[in-house]
């Protein structure tokens, strides 16, 4: 993703609400990926109604209470909170271009996401042992579905963590390097707010249903 | 090894897309061996393939949608002819399983890959020199997102071929597309092909919307912004906050079909009504990503050819926000039928009753911007006054169907398919010809012939008329949409009439590759050099040369008024008027890329593979996806400089100066 670059524009108009020209570079990325990340947002909010409209059709079959540990969930839950909040140190130790500080709490973040997804994968293998697989009913459809594109995300984002400490491992903290994982931490605290939906609506509000 | 694909998924017993087969192959080798003998392929590959130039990507967009908009038209003629010949004891030429493909491809591609990338292509073209910028935000994206349009269109020219296409009609309503009832490949094709162009079109977004807030030029605060760049900012909006849902909805009928999910089957608590409410949740803001474009080009052409400002810009562009908003509260409308009961279908019916208030209030606006105008009336201004005769008509059929208990005689019937072509074909398209005949200058530097250009709006208006006016009467006598054979004799003339516009429309066609190509051919006599083409130019873009530097601007315009640069021609500030030269800057622009282009290829394959299960080819492509992906994102040096001095020599040549003393 490279960014048109606009010359300076020397004016007497403040900067922002267009009056000043073109936004800086950092600005126009982390905007534009907002605005991606919104998009990603509507996708949830699709899969959350169907999931809503699906959670009482089991079919026969099993029901959430039967099949949640809310145990488990809480502990995957503090992993994916808990990496944030490394994410989030990660982040402020590349502002201040600390690199190895950087490269420590994003091997934090790191660890904690990947439990989360080993958690999160024992769950539904357990699940499809049982024999309550994503097929049985359209509630497990549902329940795999969203779960499973927020864990496909969350690989996404350890992926793109590997990557960028790659990158800063190799490149340094430079400007671009910089764009990037502002992006990527973006991405990160996005999914935090996603699971704080699945973990309240798919897991707390089943006994509900 | 390769999944279902055998030698039987060739068509070799149906001679009609064997024939059809054959002869877009000639003409793809053809162009393809004119292009190698002269030599073009590594200017093609530089200059436009990999450009990463907004106006170029524009070019392409609009290019694509006119070569799909031919293969859409064969399709609709085919099923004009079918029905004007299978009528009582005749059977006509298609059979069943042919026709149901060529409705469903009809639909697809004039929604997903004429109207979207005419429309994208225009906002391409444009949004960046009427913000006064040097381009739009993620350029390199801008190109991905191009090859990703053109990779749909890809497989759905290759099930033509190889296998077959859905027989669901365009909008793929399960069960009948689930596994159990379509096993074949056509709903995979389907469903893979606008996945892929789905999600180019939402990188589109992603990156207009950027553009249009963070990316204008000094000066161009929002009350600025011409109203093309509002509705272009409406319009992708939309697309942000709508296909995400069309992609979740694939997505879940991908796992039906693909893993024996149960989303909306009949088994298992399966819902398909759901399927219909997603579908129209994406589909109704949809209608208006692609009609608020449409109508920020009529506002363009209309004040230009009027020679006066727009009328109420403010609720031009309240009434283009309105729309925006009010698209998101009317999607029950397509399935009135659905038996929500009473109070749903009141509110909304009301809500579509309301969304034709700020509609209206753009007519009257552009009604009021010609009253007392001195209007002038060249090609796009005929399609503009074409478009808001043809449109009140549409529209107000659409408030008819709006009314739930009128929509319950009238669901599915012709009558609604004569209502959506009137808006589509009356509304979209118009405004898309009339954008092209309006900035086709602006993109080569020389006019569209005239004459050809007035043949064919006559042709698409009057063909228009007598192909849809009659299915609005056949819909009320009763005849239902997708009918492959025609069981009441009474209904042949009117269908014969249909298929009588039908041909009309094909004269229209005709008209305008005529009017290409008696275009280029007289290209020196119509050379546009003053970068006004149309004299009466009033936004930024006519400001610059025509086709403009790669860079738009050496200097990036002040703006201090709506309409900049027609107040700049008033105080007499343009280029080559004010004496001596701006301090030209160095500039930096982003360098070609490759990477679209790549990833489009391993993109194609990996939903070719998809669509015939070859697994391992599939996954291949997706990694082939990730590589270049990782590999793009290492590189560094995206831009080059072009310096001032070299800035300084072509403005120079553009505007006829010689070296300073």
């Amino acid at each position: 993703m490279t960014v048109a670059t606009i010359d300076a524009v020397h004016t007497q108009v403040p900067r922002g609400r267009g009056g000043g020209g073109p936004a800086p570079t950092r600005i126009v990325v982390a905007y534009g990926f907002w605005i991606f990340i919104l998009s990603d947002f509507v996708m949830f909010s699709g899969l959350f109604a169907v999931h809503a409209v699906l959670s009482g059709n089991t079919a026969g079959g099993p029901t959430g209470p039967e099949l949640f540990n809310l145990r488990n969930v809480f502990i995957e839950t503090m992993c994916l909170l808990f990496s944030s909040y490394t994410c989030g140190l990660g982040a402020l130790s590349a502002e201040r271009r600390q690199p190895e500080r950087f490269l420590v709490f994003a091997a934090f973040t790191f660890v904690l996401g990947a439990a989360f997804l080993f958690i999160e994968i024992r769950e539904f293998a357990g699940m499809v042992a049982q024999g309550a697989g994503p097929s049985r009913s359209a509630f497990l459809s549902a329940f795999f579905t969203l779960v499973g594109t927020h864990g496909a995300h969350v690989t996404g984002g350890l992926i793109w963590l590997a990557y960028m400490v790659a990158q800063v491992a190799v490149k340094g903290l430079r400007p671009h390097v910089l764009r990037r994982l502002l992006c990527w931490s973006l991405f990160w605290h996005a999914l935090d707010i996603v699971w704080v939906g699945v973990f309240t609506l798919v897991y707390l509000m089943a006994d509900f249903q | 090894m390769l999944g279902r694909l055998s030698w039987a998924a060739i068509p070799f017993d149906q001679p009609l897309p064997l024939y059809a087969m054959g002869l877009v192959g000639i003409v793809i080798l053809v162009v393809l061996g004119i292009i190698t003998k002269k030599g073009w392929w590594p200017y093609l590959w530089r200059e436009w393939l990999t450009s990463v130039d907004h106006k170029r990507i524009g070019v392409m967009y609009v290019a694509l949608a006119l070569i799909m908009l031919v293969r859409g038209y064969v399709d609709a003629i085919m099923m004009r002819s079918q029905q004007a010949i299978a009528i009582g004891d005749a059977q006509g030429y298609l059979p069943p399983d042919h026709y149901d493909q060529i409705f469903s491809s009809h639909g697809t591609i004039m929604i997903f890959f004429v109207a979207m990338p005419f429309v994208i292509g225009l906002m391409n073209f444009v949004v960046p020199l009427q913000l006064g910028v040097r381009d739009v935000a993620f350029p390199v994206l801008n190109n991905v997102s191009f090859w990703l349009t053109a990779s749909g269109a890809l497989l759905i020219n290759v099930s033509l071929v190889i296998g077959s296409f859905a027989r669901t009609g365009w909008m793929g309503y399960p069960p009948l597309s689930e596994f159990a009832f379509s096993p074949d490949e056509g709903v995979d094709y389907y469903l893979w092909l606008l996945q892929i162009s789905g999600v180019g079109t939402l990188l589109t977004g992603v990156n207009f919307v950027t553009t249009i807030l963070k990316l204008r030029g000094p000066g161009m605060i929002y009350f600025r912004m011409p109203v093309f760049c509002w509705t272009a900012l409406a319009a992708n909006l939309l697309i942000v906050a709508a296909f995400p849902i069309l992609t979740a909805t694939f997505v879940m009928l991908l796992l039906d079909r693909y893993l024996g999910m149960h989303f909306f089957t009949n088994d298992a608590g399966g819902n398909q009504m759901m399927y219909v409410n997603l579908f129209w949740a994406w589909g109704h803001p949809e209608v208006y990503i692609l009609i608020l474009p449409a109508f920020g080009v009529f506002s363009e052409v209309v004040a230009t050819f009027s020679g006066k400002g727009l009328f109420s810009y403010r609720s031009m562009v309240l009434a283009t926000l309105g729309i925006c908003i009010l698209s998101f509260t009317v999607w029950l409308h397509h399935f009135f039928t659905m038996g929500a009961g009473a109070d749903v279908n009141s509110f909304f019916g009301i809500m579509s009753a309301i969304i034709a208030v700020p509609t209206g209030v753009k007519i009257f606006n552009w009604l009021f911007t010609m009253f007392r105008g001195r209007i002038v009336f060249t090609t796009p201004m005929l399609f503009a006054v074409g478009f808001m005769v043809t449109f009140v008509i549409g529209g107000m059929t659409g408030v008819l169907l709006a009314v739930p208990p009128v929509d319950f005689v009238l669901h599915n019937s012709v009558f609604l398919v004569a209502h959506f072509h009137n808006v589509i074909i009356g509304g979209v398209l118009f405004g898309a010809l009339a954008g092209y005949n309006y900035w086709f200058p602006k993109a080569f530097g020389f006019t569209l012939d005239e004459w050809w250009g007035k043949a064919s709006f006559w042709c698409w208006l009057v063909g228009f008329y007598v192909a849809f006016m009659p299915l609005y009467v056949l819909g009320l006598m009763g005849m239902t949409r997708r009918l492959q054979h025609i069981p009441d004799p009474s209904w042949r003339p009117l269908l014969l009439v249909a298929e009588a516009g039908a041909i009309v429309v094909f004269l229209a066609i005709l008209c305008m590759a005529a009017q290409l190509y008696v275009s280029i051919r007289t290209r020196e006599q119509r050379r546009d050099l003053t970068g006004d083409a149309w004299k009466n130019g009033r936004t930024l873009e006519w400001s610059t040369s025509s086709p403009p530097p790669a860079y738009n601007y050496a200097v990036l315009p002040r703006v201090e008024t709506i309409d900049a640069f027609w107040e700049m021609k008033r105080r007499g500030l343009t280029a080559g008027l004010t004496p001596g030269e701006p301090a030209y800057q160095t500039i930096e622009m982003p360098r070609n890329s490759p990477i679209g282009f790549v990833i489009a290829f391993f993109a194609v394959i990996a939903g070719f593979s998809a669509i015939w299960y070859i697994s391992w080819l599939a996954i291949l492509g997706l990694l082939a996806i990730l590589v270049a992906v990782l590999v793009f994102g290492w590189s560094e040096n995206r831009e080059r400089e072009i310096p001032a001095n070299e800035i300084a020599r072509m403005e120079r040549a553009r505007l006829g100066l010689g070296r300073p003393a």
